[in-house]
């Protein structure tokens, strides 16, 4: 209850919340496309580099996020060009990446003068820190991504579920696992606010996997992670308001907690359901 | 008769070891031609070459007097191994679906416009399919909870939904048993009456019943003729002796 009222009289927590709805969005429909496409791996490469743009733009005395949405893209393209290109190097090269990204942040953060109490924000995100500009920045983000999906989900289907096939029927895959993987980038974007970029890949991946554990299309996959996403995160907050714990590692544990006992669940349920049907004979 | 196939001296290698040389091969239209031989011997890399995945190092190939990639859109294939993981949240009908992706966009705007949409005439197509293969029943259940034969017949309909001039099936019947066998088969004869049907297969025997001629591949074409495949010709095609086995239908 206390939340509650708190939440009636901060503005810093009504937009902690809406930060929270605009984020799920993304989190619960590209994160349907990470986890089935199985390139959580790609995506934590992407969320890592960023901080180099970040740092970059700290330098230069932008808003981090100005610098974080190119270098999202940027690390989208030059990943998924190495796997569709360099495959027998991927895992490396996406690692070297990975390190280099964060390193030149990290020094760009070093050598900003003045105060660098900001590192941690970014590594780790602050909701209750987030301005009330960067709503709309967000919101934007999201009507893209909205947009994109529901222009070409058959595409974005066909490419995650069958290359070979998409490929047959003249779909440009290429094309469309690199705006796949675009998307991810501009997620990550919208979730940095949220958990900073260690604990983004948490919330891109956990919410859909539980997802995924109960139904049998993309479509539902996602509304019920963008739901889930929406819960944990506003959970979260109030959660960890009271003992004023840090939001974005508060809301982490608890999807992870929910993960956790629905990945046991699905996995006892399907044992049980095993071991009570006969194998029944092949019909037509 | 029109040739929908026309492959010319044809040479492929995987890495300077030649898996293909000297192919000529004509396919007329309706056909329903049969490609044996053993175990690398090249049945794939042909397919992927008319599929337009692979380009011949030598020779030409034309796919309904065109380019093969230009032209998988017309081509069905259903291909040996699914190549997408089983436990992927999609149901039958959605698979299905799929194959409907390269179609010309044809009829209200929405439908020309917008890439996603998914239209009356595709839902419809849909369903023709599924009850061609004999599969409406299970249009609603998860691609991972099918069995062996229930999962060819759904790579089947993805295939006839399109529409196309010319299906081409690898070893379609290779993890079912004989009765699914033969009741695959028995439908392609049906498909065969609007399409020319190109099936591989490493049971000559019994797709000898089926097929109206055989081409057998072991790195070069070692025969394609029209009249029963008989001891001898299996001979020259593995190079060794071969027990055939007589199969009654």
């Amino acid at each position: 209850m206390d939340f509650l009222s708190a939440l009636s009289q901060h503005g810093f927590l009504q937009t902690a919340v809406i930060a929270a709805l605009l984020s799920s969005i993304g989190c619960g429909v590209i994160g349907t496309y990470v986890v089935v496409k199985r390139i959580a791996y790609i995506a934590g490469g992407i969320a890592h580099s960023v901080l180099g743009g970040m740092g970059a733009a700290v330098y230069f005395g932008f808003d981090p996020l100005i610098g974080a949405l190119p270098a999202a893209i940027l690390a989208a393209l030059l990943i998924g060009l190495i796997r569709l290109y360099w495959r027998a190097q991927e895992d490396t090269l996406i690692s070297a990446l990975w390190a280099i990204g964060m390193a030149v942040g990290v020094i760009f953060i070093a050598k900003t003068p003045g105060y660098q109490g900001d590192l941690m924000s970014y590594l780790f995100g602050n909701i209750l820190l987030v301005p009330e500009q960067s709503l709309w920045f967000m919101a934007g983000l999201d009507l893209v991504l909205l947009l994109v999906v529901a222009a070409f989900h058959r595409q974005f289907l066909a490419v995650v579920f069958d290359e070979e096939f998409a490929r047959l029927r003249g779909v440009p895959v290429t094309f469309f696992y690199l705006l796949l993987l675009v998307l991810v980038a501009v997620t990550v974007v919208l979730l940095i606010q949220v958990v900073g970029l260690i604990l983004v890949l948490a919330l891109l991946t956990l919410p859909a996997a539980v997802a995924g554990h109960y139904v049998n299309s993309l479509g539902r996959m996602m509304l019920i992670a963008t739901l889930l996403g929406i819960t944990v995160s506003i959970s979260g907050i109030a959660l960890s308001y009271e003992p004023d714990l840090p939001a974005g590692p508060t809301i982490i544990l608890l999807a992870g907690a929910i993960y956790v006992c629905s990945a046991v669940f699905s996995r006892l349920s399907q044992k049980y359901r095993a071991k009570n049907t006969f194998p029944l004979p092949e019909d037509k | 008769m029109q040739n929908v196939i026309e492959i010319a001296s044809v040479d492929f290698s995987y890495n300077r070891i030649p898996t293909l040389s000297g192919i000529d091969l004509s396919v007329e239209a309706g056909e329903f031609l049969g490609i044996v031989g053993p175990n690398a011997g090249g049945k794939s890399t042909l397919l992927k070459l008319i599929l337009g995945q692979l380009q011949p190092h030598k020779g030409s190939i034309h796919v309904l007097g065109s380019e093969p990639c230009k032209m998988s859109r017309h081509v069905g294939y259903v291909p040996q191994y699914p190549s997408f993981p089983r436990d992927f949240p999609i149901s039958v009908e959605q698979v299905v679906l799929l194959g409907r992706l390269g179609m010309k966009r044809q009829g209200n705007w929405l439908n020309r416009l917008w890439p996603g949409h998914v239209g009356q005439n595709d839902m419809a197509a849909v369903n023709k399919a599924l009850q061609e293969v004999e599969a409406e029943n299970i249009a609603y259940r998860q691609i991972g909870s099918l069995s062996g034969g229930q999962l060819q017949r759904v790579l089947l309909a993805r295939a006839l939904v399109a529409e196309p001039e010319i299906l081409i099936l690898d070893e379609p019947t290779a993890n079912i048993d004989q009765r699914m066998e033969s009741e695959i088969f028995d439908l392609l004869k049906v498909f065969n009456q609007r399409m020319t049907i190109l099936v591989v297969s490493h049971d000559v025997a019994f797709i000898s019943d089926y097929v109206s001629r055989v081409a057998c591949l072991n790195r070069t074409m070692v025969c394609h003729r029209t009249d029963a495949v008989d001891g001898q010709v299996i001979q020259e095609l593995y190079g060794e002796h071969v027990r055939m086995i007589a199969h009654s239908h």
